[in-house]
């Protein structure tokens, strides 16, 4: 598995309605840590980290720091944002490994 | 049954809340664009959305394809994610010549091969959208057995032909094209799609040059808003009168049939080959669309 090391800022999605915003940087801390808005978080707030975190893990990202805003999104709609911002946040956008995305996203 | 194609809706790959709704609106072809209607800094988001929409959601029995990229701008990964993730077909925009369709063909026979998807189960819709593409259209749409059909793209085509569109005076200046890309398709056994209405608010137009593009031939119109559809398909929906006058030629053909009879007429008119085809058609579109089953009255 490649892993994905978060070395500048990435940002992905739009603050339209069912889409969700994600912006991922470093976490000198270490860890994860998600700060979540969503108008939907009391019902689907644990749903929604759930998604970001499996996602972050299938990626190998283990240090980041998130700030997501959510407008009623498909978890399918969370993944990619979490993918995409991962990619720009890792400089890793032109070379992206299909196949190995492909092992755990089914 | 053949399969319908009287509206293509395109999808912008970059908004979710539409491909979530993209088969609620009754188009027999969803077109997720990756191509113009996104963004250069988009494209990447884009492709993961729409990568991750047609892995998981459901959109039944509509046909699903993406518009991709050129291969030296994008394309390449286009094709690779969107094979792996089961579209139906990749949308080829601006294809030229033969050897276009064999590239993008090369691309996805390989991915087809590592991601362990069926060989030849992912198509190509070829669009072409300028006088190299339109003069080639034969020898795009017999290209590939991959090849399920092919589309015009009026807007860039008539900007190289230094005109534009006059759909007042009946689209003239895409006439020709027009005619050289449902003869390719009829040729090639293929579907024909014509090109998008961009006037989203004049639906008589619509209605007319629907009206016209179904005169010659073609299967369907590109849509570019949903509003489009219902216009566009009730065009394409046969009458009652032409489904009972249908119906009437295939019981007159049975009734021959059965009694060994050659050459049949009916109301005073000869049967041959190419009215029985036509009938068959009829009632083809006319149970797709819904309206008519073998064997059932349907209330109008």
């Amino acid at each position: 598995m490649t892993r994905h090391t978060v070395h500048q800022q990435g940002v992905a999605g739009t603050l339209e309605s069912s889409d969700v915003q994600i912006l991922i940087d470093q976490n000198s801390a270490g860890g994860i840590d998600i700060n979540l808005t969503s108008s939907v978080e009391k019902q689907y707030g644990q749903q929604i980290r759930k998604v970001i975190m499996d996602t972050l893990k299938n990626l190998g990202v283990t240090d980041a720091k998130l700030q997501v805003q959510d407008q009623g999104a498909l978890d399918c709609t969370i993944v990619a944002r979490t993918i995409a911002a991962v990619h720009r946040a890792s400089d890793s956008v032109s070379d992206i490994d299909w196949g190995e995305l492909e092992e755990w996203n089914v | 049954m053949e399969r319908l194609r009287r509206t293509m809706m395109f999808v912008p790959a970059s908004n979710a809340a539409m491909m979530r709704d993209a088969n609620l609106y009754g188009a027999d072809s969803i077109m997720f664009d990756l191509e113009d209607s996104i963004s250069l800094r988009e494209k990447d988001t884009s492709r993961f959305l729409i990568y991750q929409a047609v892995k998981t959601l459901d959109y039944g029995n509509t046909e699903t394809l993406v518009r991709v990229n050129a291969l030296n701008a994008g394309g390449q990964d286009d094709i690779e994610a969107m094979v792996r993730a089961g579209i139906d077909a990749i949308r080829l925009p601006k294809t030229e010549t033969a050897q276009d369709i064999l590239d993008v063909e090369a691309i996805i026979a390989q991915t087809e091969k590592k991601c362990g998807r069926e060989a030849g189960s992912t198509k190509i819709f070829a669009a072409v959208e300028g006088p190299l593409g339109v003069l080639n259209a034969l020898d795009i749409a017999t290209a590939s057995e991959r090849i399920i059909g092919i589309a015009l793209g009026a807007e860039d085509y008539v900007t190289s032909m230094k005109t534009r569109r006059y759909p007042e005076r009946n689209s003239e200046e895409i006439f020709f094209a027009r005619s050289m890309i449902v003869h390719a398709a009829r040729a090639a056994g293929i579907a024909a799609v014509d090109t998008v209405f961009s006037n989203v608010d004049d639906m008589d137009m619509l209605r007319k040059e629907t009206e016209i593009i179904k005169q010659l031939g073609f299967d369907g119109k590109s849509v570019i808003n949903p509003r489009q559809i219902s216009v566009i398909n009730s065009v394409f929906t046969p009458q009652q009168k032409e489904i009972e006058n249908a119906e009437n030629v295939m019981a007159a053909i049975e009734e021959a049939e059965a009694k060994g009879s050659g050459v049949i007429a009916l109301n005073g008119k000869m049967i041959d080959k190419p009215i029985v085809e036509r009938a068959q058609r009829v009632l083809q579109l006319a149970e797709a669309a819904g309206v008519w089953k073998e064997g059932e009255e349907i209330e109008w």
